[in-house]
């Protein structure tokens, strides 16, 4: 009876007081305890160094798990992800907004609103160059404020709200250089930073040293971000959108910036968006992302020419492409499921036009149908090799641990 | 002002639903203690242009370069500085307050936010039925059967009616904003960047969905957007804009095949391809677009032009018909006698010792 009572509310997305209160207490329960165990994670570092799988990995994501304890339930944002960023390469991440993209970054970087936002599970691996890794997972702030900035960097999706209003450009990018190299003179930091003004195409750099932001126009200001993000020569750019809020013509010129600096720096970068022109034209590899999960990643020509989760053909065929005349657009039917309740099957079921049978199982195993191609379908099941699940993790489990 | 005058005499067509002739919007800029006019904003200057019935224009160009402001002066949603704009033969400019508040019944907006521009205190059906009520479009006893059958056509549920904007994701706001539009069956609907706030695959249903409310109810829509895949695909006709300037119109298939204006090039390469291995020649524009308050002199285009000449310096090129059906404002399509004419403005400027000024601008 009780049971049913609860199956019946789940339905509906209203939430009685209690519930609610028993969802706050549950909360303050877990982040308190996930806080102690990052602590005492985080005290010796052979606890958060680690090897990689592979040396020549920028970045490894091992089944990451970040979930957000939030006042409806638990969201699990970024639910077992497993991707490689190798040296030297463009690897985009393509979804819709809310699936996770734009978090599995800020995991990377540590920025997750914590305690709310939390890390529960697997290894994120950053490559320290010398045969070690760091686990970010479980490094402490002290550690993490020499990578970030230094090594990994991070491009931001509104040019206009990243830079500081009242303080002048030049002065913001010698912050980051002064902050990560503390025995610089003033003189070479300056220096650096005229250099860096030059790198992104800046022709009045000495100008734009003593602007402030609202003087610069919006490719510009994206140039002085990069600018930024590229002062201490990082192993690793994240992109966050790059080129969402400008023109198209613009946009041409940051993408062409970005190809060339990634050339001369020797740097990977990782590309988020949710436009796949501007990650055919940039990417390595792609990584396409479904509330949560990856769905289908492979290098930018198999997924471009050959995709193979209806998702990802869905999302190709959605989109007008120059110079193809089409009647009608497809559109993928219905909308992402709750992220608070997701289903126990597979989470694109409910859209998906190709559904079969086998769909009605669990949440379908990674299938290996390239060298480097790798659907979650079940649909591709017999044809490649299987590799296992993404690994959840049971938030009940870890508060009885 | 009239330094050119681009359009030529209004000719009335039954299938033209509107007219633009000429249409200026300067902003004036206020500065010091009295408020005085220091300057103007030249939002839209001298865009002339047509719509026929049943048909879509997109209206393309960066931003700031007053594709919206361009659509709201047509509705009379800010006050136009010159120009004229006929709909369906009647100046909406000169008419009175009783006549205006009929024709906005006959033209619509759709505006880019689905997020602001619902109002959060109103349920659906209110903010859809509102402006139904108001202009009396149906019987009060047909009011709720109207309302729902409006909200059927745009792919909402009866039940949504007691419900508020907060409880709906982005893509159902916009099918509420279209319905809002819809309700007071117009002829005519501006649509303000509706997808652009959206998702790919929200947007392909919003698209699908405004198609398929023209061939229904015989709507014609000026479709603003700055995603040239989207406008390439919704309209039959495209005008490109330019600070302020309509620099290229033509039906769509030709504009996209044979671009004619150095900026529709440029603009038209920039556009990201989905196939890694599609090799395009990308025009790469310099700097970005000057500002609207101190436009480039002669030439709009002139500071970021690849092919500018010396004459585009002082000389602003003249709207023409360069094929049937194909208009455009460049210096390269000039033929002798204009070119003469632009040579003979040039000398004259130089004479007066006008150097040009705004080379300094482009960064």
């Amino acid at each position: 009876m009780d049971n049913e009572k609860t199956k019946k509310k789940k339905k509906s997305s209203y939430i009685t007081t209690s519930e609610s209160r028993k969802i706050t207490r549950f909360n303050r329960r877990i982040t308190k305890k996930l806080e102690k165990k990052r602590e005492s994670a985080s005290k010796d570092p052979s606890l958060y160094t680690t090897k990689m799988k592979d040396p020549e990995n920028v970045v490894e994501f091992d089944n990451v798990c970040t979930y957000f304890f939030t006042d409806v339930g638990v969201v699990k944002a970024v639910d077992g992800v497993n991707f490689n960023i190798p040296k030297c390469s463009t690897v985009g991440v393509v979804g819709e907004s809310g699936c996770g993209k734009s978090v599995t970054s800020l995991s990377l970087m540590q920025l997750l609103q914590r305690p709310m936002g939390q890390t529960v599970g697997g290894e994120i691996r950053f490559n320290k160059g010398d045969g070690t890794a760091y686990n970010i997972v479980n490094t402490p702030n002290s550690v993490m404020e020499k990578i970030r900035g230094n090594k990994i960097s991070m491009i931001f999706q509104e040019p206009m709200t990243s830079l500081n209003p009242i303080f002048k450009v030049g002065k913001q990018i010698d912050e980051v250089i002064i902050l990560h190299n503390p025995e610089m003179e003033k003189e070479a930091v300056k220096e650096r930073t005229l250099e860096m003004l030059d790198l992104v195409g800046i022709a009045n750099k000495e100008g734009v040293y003593d602007m402030y932001p609202h003087e610069l126009s919006g490719g510009m200001r994206q140039r002085i971000c990069i600018a930024i993000a590229l002062a201490c020569s990082p192993t690793i750019i994240i992109a966050d959108e790059p080129t969402t809020a400008l023109d198209v013509t613009i946009q041409a010129q940051i993408l062409d910036l970005l190809r060339n600096l990634k050339e001369k720096l020797n740097s990977s970068i990782m590309l988020i968006t949710h436009d796949l022109g501007v990650v055919a034209g940039m990417a390595d590899y792609v990584v396409v992302m479904y509330a949560g999960r990856i769905v289908e990643k492979g290098t930018a020509r198999e997924i471009f020419h050959n995709p193979s989760h209806p998702y990802t053909i869905g999302l190709m065929k959605s989109k007008p492409v120059v110079g193809q005349k089409v009647e009608e657009l497809y559109n993928i039917p219905g909308n992402v499921p709750n992220p608070v309740s997701m289903p126990n099957y597979c989470y694109f079921r409910d859209r998906c036009e190709m559904r079969c049978d086998k769909c009605d199982g669990a949440y379908p195993p990674e299938v290996k149908i390239g060298d480097t191609h790798i659907v979650s379908c079940y649909r591709y099941i017999d044809k490649g090799e299987v590799l296992g699940q993404p690994k959840s993790v049971d938030v009940e489990e870890l508060i009885n641990e | 002002m009239n330094e050119k005058v681009n359009a030529s005499a209004p000719q009335f067509d039954k299938d033209d639903i509107l007219v633009v002739n000429n249409l200026v919007k300067w902003f004036p800029i206020k500065a010091g203690f009295f408020k005085r006019t220091v300057g103007h904003v030249r939002a839209v200057d001298g865009v002339s242009f047509k719509i026929k019935r049943r048909q879509t224009m997109g209206l393309v160009g960066e931003s700031g370069c007053g594709k919206s402001t361009c659509g709201r002066t047509i509705l009379r949603l800010i006050p136009k500085t010159s120009g004229d704009i006929f709909f369906d033969g009647k100046n909406v400019s000169t008419l009175g307050k009783d006549e205006m508040r009929a024709m906005r019944t006959r033209m619509q907006i759709v505006f880019q936010d689905p997020y602001s521009s619902l109002s959060p205190r109103l349920p659906i059906g209110e903010i859809i039925g509102e402006a139904v009520r108001e202009h009396k479009i149906v019987a009060p006893d047909q009011f709720d059967d109207y309302i729902t059958m409006v909200m059927e056509a745009c792919g909402l549920p009866e039940y949504y009616k007691e419900r508020y904007p907060h409880e709906f994701s982005g893509g159902q706001r916009q099918r509420i904003c279209i319905a809002r539009a819809l309700a007071l069956s117009p002829e005519f609907i501006v649509c303000d960047e509706p997808v652009s706030a959206l998702d790919v695959s929200i947007q392909a249903q919003i698209i699908n969905l405004l198609k398929k409310l023209q061939q229904d109810f015989g709507l014609t829509y000026m479709f603003i957007s700055h995603d040239l895949s989207v406008v390439e695909h919704i309209s039959d006709i495209v005008g490109v804009m330019y600070l302020g300037d309509m620099v290229e119109y033509a039906e769509t298939e030709k504009i996209f095949s044979a671009p004619l204006h150095p900026y529709t090039k440029a603009l038209f390469s920039a556009i990201p391809i989905p196939d890694p291995d599609a090799k395009i020649n990308r025009i790469i524009l310099r700097g970005s677009i000057p500002s609207p308050a101190n436009p480039p002199h002669g030439c709009k285009f002139h500071t970021r032009c690849d092919h500018c000449m010396e004459v585009c310096k002082y000389a602003a090129p003249q709207w023409k018909e360069v094929e049937p059906g194909h208009f455009c404002a460049c210096h390269l399509y000039d033929n002798d006698e204009e070119k003469a004419k632009a040579e003979e403005i040039m000398a004259k400027e130089k004479a007066e010792g006008n150097t040009i000024e705004n080379e300094a601008e482009v960064l």
